[in-house]
């Protein structure tokens, strides 16, 4: 299946290419989706097998499969929004489409990887296909953000293969050539821990630039608003889940060592910087997208130090992986629409939305509330569960810390979402703003929708499903 | 032989601490290449056919001939100033890169390791001197090169990393830079086309 899979999206990404008339787009975009749907499926019926050699469906990446399945929908349909209401070349267009397309297919592939050099690889081709996305309006300011992206990732991923060259050093010092993640768990109590620690420090450094932690968030930023917003909606949802789980894999792996806490520390202060610096630039920021950015670069920071805490932290730290993923896209979605009504993303040239659009002011009202985790939200659920594993596991001053530095953010963001909703704009030019049909914003209710479900009544398939994820983990 | 060849390595980096051409950087660069087929050629004598082949084929197709050619071609086509214009002045990058060759000596000494302690030395050192360059040089083009520099740093840590080599490791470093010389190519192909002088200071609007 899964080379069936490969090979179909990769035809089909060649033709989308090729193609230059909008109906076999349609066509094109409708197979491919068909296709990552019937691999989702198949995926989820058939964990554990190994195929291709170097691909086995385990429990952590059948949630993301699914949680890219179910993006992917909304990403296409406004994407093909976003360019039915411009004067763009057909071959803009194409090279859109073929790199979305490509984009999605080596995230299932990074997804589906048991070998830590194919995640490796295949997180390498989303950094390139990524750039081509970000590259998409061609002026001068995307230019500076596709380069600084390619740039900071292609030095990042350089730096997560010296970790795994380390990582072989460690293996063949016992005597093992294998590097794929059974054969790393397995054999992980025998293996050097100080070129285990090496190893740690590169991996981790060079997976922060695609999950958006401290030290390499910075390029993350620039791409997620660069991008059009249905590709920004990708970034901030899939791609960083694809930073996680190279981060969680190699974290597993050394669960079965003596250094688990030390790198426990190492995650813990990593996602505390990143929780104060995204309130510090979220204080600052007047650019809607780029505060949705450093709301990403917040939730991350708290899913590493739930990962840091404990059993529960575990459970939570998936948990709200999933929902920030449904919440932050949807969010996106609709600042594309937010752009195309004021064409500016400042909150100084927005303002009193809900006259302009009311459907997607509904969207951004609850988005927000979702997304600051107040009830009847997901996201309260996995927020409570992570302060409370950092309660649990004895880190009271940060967990007082971080509470603040939750009530700053959550002000400066209601601050500025509340400005775009209901206080009028500078000078709103009333002539020029486009009449957005409500039923555009009814993806961004369902995905929603799914982040309070899956909160309050989870089905059963589900926590069953991040039970399996973390049951390698001690505790 | 390797340690010698080693040596020439870590000494081309000071050379290019201070040199101020650009052709100089990319006659370095290619050097490298070369220094580094060799040191591979004698550390991995004993593997097969196909594997040499392909070291070959990465060091001195990729790293000496084609790259080389494709950096002169970028800066041919961008009309970029043959000088490379660095922040700080040539002394002080010359006593940093010794700095961090000198460091890399420490480091490499706290290996826990039967391995050659030199391919360590040599490794850090091109990973160092190619993160430096790419801090402390003002052209964009220059950066490139620092990042090719670092990935020649990497080749060296492989071949430290024993005499099995296995396959996928060799095509990660040729996917790595391959592909990414490639599209940092096009994209310096495109900030050409924009701005009049490459200097990654007018790449500064992106901020809060």
């Amino acid at each position: 299946m899964l080379g069936t899979y490969f090979t179909g999206a990769l035809v089909i990404s060649l033709l989308l290419l090729l193609n230059r008339k909008k109906n076999w787009n349609y066509i094109l975009s409708v197979a491919f989706l068909i296709l990552q749907c019937i691999l989702t499926v198949y995926e989820f019926n058939h964990q554990g097998i190994q195929e291709l050699k170097y691909f086995t469906a385990d429990a952590l990446a059948v949630i993301l499969l699914v949680i890219s399945c179910i993006i992917s929908v909304p990403a296409f349909w406004h994407s093909y929004i976003y360019f039915s209401k411009g004067k763009w070349l057909p071959h803009e267009q194409s090279i859109y489409f073929s790199a979305l397309v490509i984009l999605l297919t080596s995230l299932s592939g990074a997804y589906l990887s048991g070998h830590i050099a194919v995640t490796w690889i295949f997180v390498e081709l989303t950094t390139f296909s990524a750039s081509a996305l970000v590259y998409h309006r061609r002026n001068l300011r995307t230019l500076e953000g596709t380069w600084k992206y390619l740039f900071v990732c292609t030095v990042s991923l350089t730096l997560v293969f010296i970790g795994i060259l380390f990582l072989t050093m460690a293996l063949q010092q016992v005597g093992l050539k294998n590097l794929s993640y059974s054969n790393l768990l397995a054999n992980a109590p025998l293996l050097n821990t100080f070129w285990l620690k090496i190893a740690f420090l590169f991996i981790f450094t060079g997976y922060t630039c695609k999950a958006g932690l401290v030290p390499m968030y910075t390029a993350d930023i620039d791409a997620k608003d660069k991008a059009p917003s249905p590709a920004g909606a990708l970034f901030s949802s899939v791609l960083l889940n694809a930073g996680f789980l190279g981060i969680f894999r190699f974290y597993l792996i050394l669960s079965h060592t003596g250094i688990f806490s030390w790198a426990g520390q190492i995650l813990m202060i990593s996602g505390f910087l990143s929780i104060f610096v995204a309130s510090v630039y979220m204080y600052k920021v007047k650019n809607i997208k780029r505060m949705f950015a450093y709301s990403s670069m917040e939730h991350i920071g708290l899913i590493m130090l739930a990962l840091a805490c404990g059993p529960i932290g575990f459970y939570a730290a998936i948990l709200h992986l999933v929902l920030h993923s449904f919440t932050k896209s949807s969010l996106f979605f609709q600042t594309g629409q937010v752009y195309r009504i004021y064409k500016s993303k400042s909150v100084y040239d927005t303002g009193d939305y809900f006259r302009y659009n009311l459907a997607g002011a509904l969207v951004l009202l609850s988005g927000f509330f979702i997304l600051s985790a107040l009830p009847p939200s997901g996201m309260f659920i996995s927020e409570f569960l992570i302060l409370r594993s950092l309660f649990e596991s004895n880190h009271y001053w940060i967990l007082a810390v971080v509470l603040l530095l939750l009530t700053w953010i959550i002000w400066s963001m209601g601050k500025n979402i509340f400005k775009l909703l209901f206080i009028p704009a500078v000078e709103p030019q009333e002539m020029s703003m486009e009449k957005i049909p409500p039923w555009e914003s009814l993806s961004q209710f369902i995905l929603l929708a799914l982040v309070v479900y899956l909160g309050l009544n989870p089905p059963f398939a589900f926590t069953e499903l991040i039970h399996n994820a973390i049951k390698n983990l001690p505790g | 032989m390797t340690i010698i060849l080693l040596i020439a390595f870590i000494i081309s980096l000071i050379h290019l601490s201070v040199s101020k051409r650009l052709k100089t950087y990319v006659s370095v660069l290619a050097f490298q290449g070369i220094l580094l087929f060799g040191a591979a050629f004698i550390e991995l004598i004993r593997i097969n056919l196909v594997n040499l082949l392909f070291i070959l084929l990465e060091t001195i197709v990729i790293k000496s001939i084609a790259i080389p050619y494709f950096l002169n071609y970028l800066i041919r086509r961008n009309k970029i100033t043959r000088e490379s214009e660095p922040y700080l002045p040539d002394f002080i990058s010359l006593v940093i890169v010794t700095a961090i060759i000198f460091g890399s000596f420490l480091l490499s000494g706290t290996m826990y390791t039967s391995i050659n302690r030199l391919f360590f030395m040599a490794a850090f050192s091109g990973l160092f001197t190619g993160l430096y360059f790419i801090i402390s040089r003002k052209k964009i083009i220059t950066h490139v090169m620092g990042f090719l520099v670092m990935e020649n740093g990497v080749f060296a840590l492989t071949l430290a990393a024993g005499a099995q080599m296995p396959m996928l490791v060799n095509a990660g470093i040729l996917l790595d830079i391959f592909a990414s010389v490639l599209l940092l190519g096009i994209f310096v192909n495109k900030i050409g086309g924009i701005l009049k002088e490459q200097e990654a200071g007018q790449l500064r609007n992106l901020k809060d």
